[in-house]
């Protein structure tokens, strides 16, 4: 209940006050975002699995966006940052989509 | 708030809490970011080439209308200076021409032409040689008393009620031309001429030359009442 509440107010603050992206921030923050949302399906199916662990889901959370940052930090030094960005998202899409299918199979069964 | 466990739990969770809505915040600053119409960073290669195909046309169309408004510009510029020294040359026309008619005051260098007669033997006619003599001579404008002459100014009457373009005149009589000042001395002076008919009239004819005389009589010009202009 808390995270939900918590999401929806930081979507709400950041819809009011419509900050710019710093331009050093701007190829890292998308990736850090589908990272973060990673971490955040893998809290829910821990959660309905009954296996939820507050210190797992900070420290998957926290590390989970450090990672994909620095890869794609890498992956920018290297001359392979847009290349590196698609490979991230390809597997962190396939394992949010691995978690939303546990998901809906713990709440629908099916 | 004693127990340990309880406050472990709080913590987690009021962590959980800050993560989430910095993701939530994150997630709605890169949407705003994104949806901004002028990102160019985030469009694909082909698409930014496509723009920049559009915006080198545009500055090439632009370029175009440039060169053509400067070509208009240059034009309407030499028009205008064309229809300015037409302006200039038709107002030194239209000022000569004043001068020869006569609806201005002239001045130049010419001769006094003082002509006596105290037998009043001399008729319009004989005054009217004066005129033509002088202006054969070149004379370029002439008063004859206090009369402009001109192209229709006429010399009648016998010996003694003389009339200039209707203005009775008597003697001694006074004109003025302005020209070449050697050339009518010359020309009325001359064996046989005006000077010797009114000698022989009794009379006396004096030229005085001066470098600068001042023309002041002027006439106004009658409206044409049948010649008009033929346009050609």
């Amino acid at each position: 209940m808390i995270p939900a509440l918590a999401l929806l107010a930081g979507l709400v603050i950041g819809l009011v006050l419509r900050p710019t992206v710093p331009s050093w921030l701007e190829p890292y923050l998308p990736i850090a975002v589908v990272a973060a949302l990673d971490a955040v399906f893998g809290g829910i199916r821990a959660r309905l699995d009954g296996v939820f662990d507050a210190k797992v889901f900070v420290v998957s959370f926290v590390s989970n966006v450090v990672v994909a940052a620095l890869i794609v930090f890498l992956g920018d030094k290297l001359g392979v940052g847009g290349q590196l960005s698609t490979a991230v998202v390809v597997v962190l899409g396939i394992r949010i989509f691995g978690n939303a299918a546990a998901i809906r199979r713990k709440l629908f069964r099916a | 708030m004693g127990d340990p466990r309880l406050r472990r739990r709080l913590r987690a969770g009021a962590l959980i809490g800050v993560l989430t809505a910095l993701l939530g915040f994150a997630i709605a600053v890169q949407v705003h970011a994104n949806s901004s119409p002028d990102n160019l960073a985030n469009l694909r290669d082909e698409d930014l080439i496509g723009i920049l195909d559009n915006q080198n046309a545009r500055a090439d169309r632009l370029r175009q209308q440039i060169a053509d408004l400067q070509r208009t510009l240059r034009q309407l510029t030499t028009s205008g200076d064309r229809s300015a020294a037409a302006r200039r040359q038709a107002s030194q026309q239209a000022a000569a021409l004043a001068v020869l008619l006569g609806t201005v005051p002239a001045r130049g260098p010419g001769v006094i032409v003082s002509i006596t007669d105290p037998r009043t033997r001399l008729s319009g006619e004989d005054l009217l040689d004066v005129v033509e003599e002088l202006r054969g001579a070149g004379a370029e404008a002439i008063q004859f008393g206090g009369v402009r002459v001109s192209t229709d100014t006429a010399f009648t009457g016998a010996a003694g009620s003389v009339r200039v373009g209707g203005t009775p005149v008597s003697p001694p009589y006074r004109v003025l031309a302005i020209g070449g000042a050697k050339t009518m001395d010359t020309a009325l002076n001359i064996p046989g001429g005006v000077g010797a008919t009114v000698r022989a009239a009794g009379g006396e004819l004096r030229v005085a030359e001066r470098s600068a005389l001042t023309i002041s009589a002027v006439r106004t010009l009658p409206a044409p009442r049948y010649a008009h202009p033929s346009g050609s």
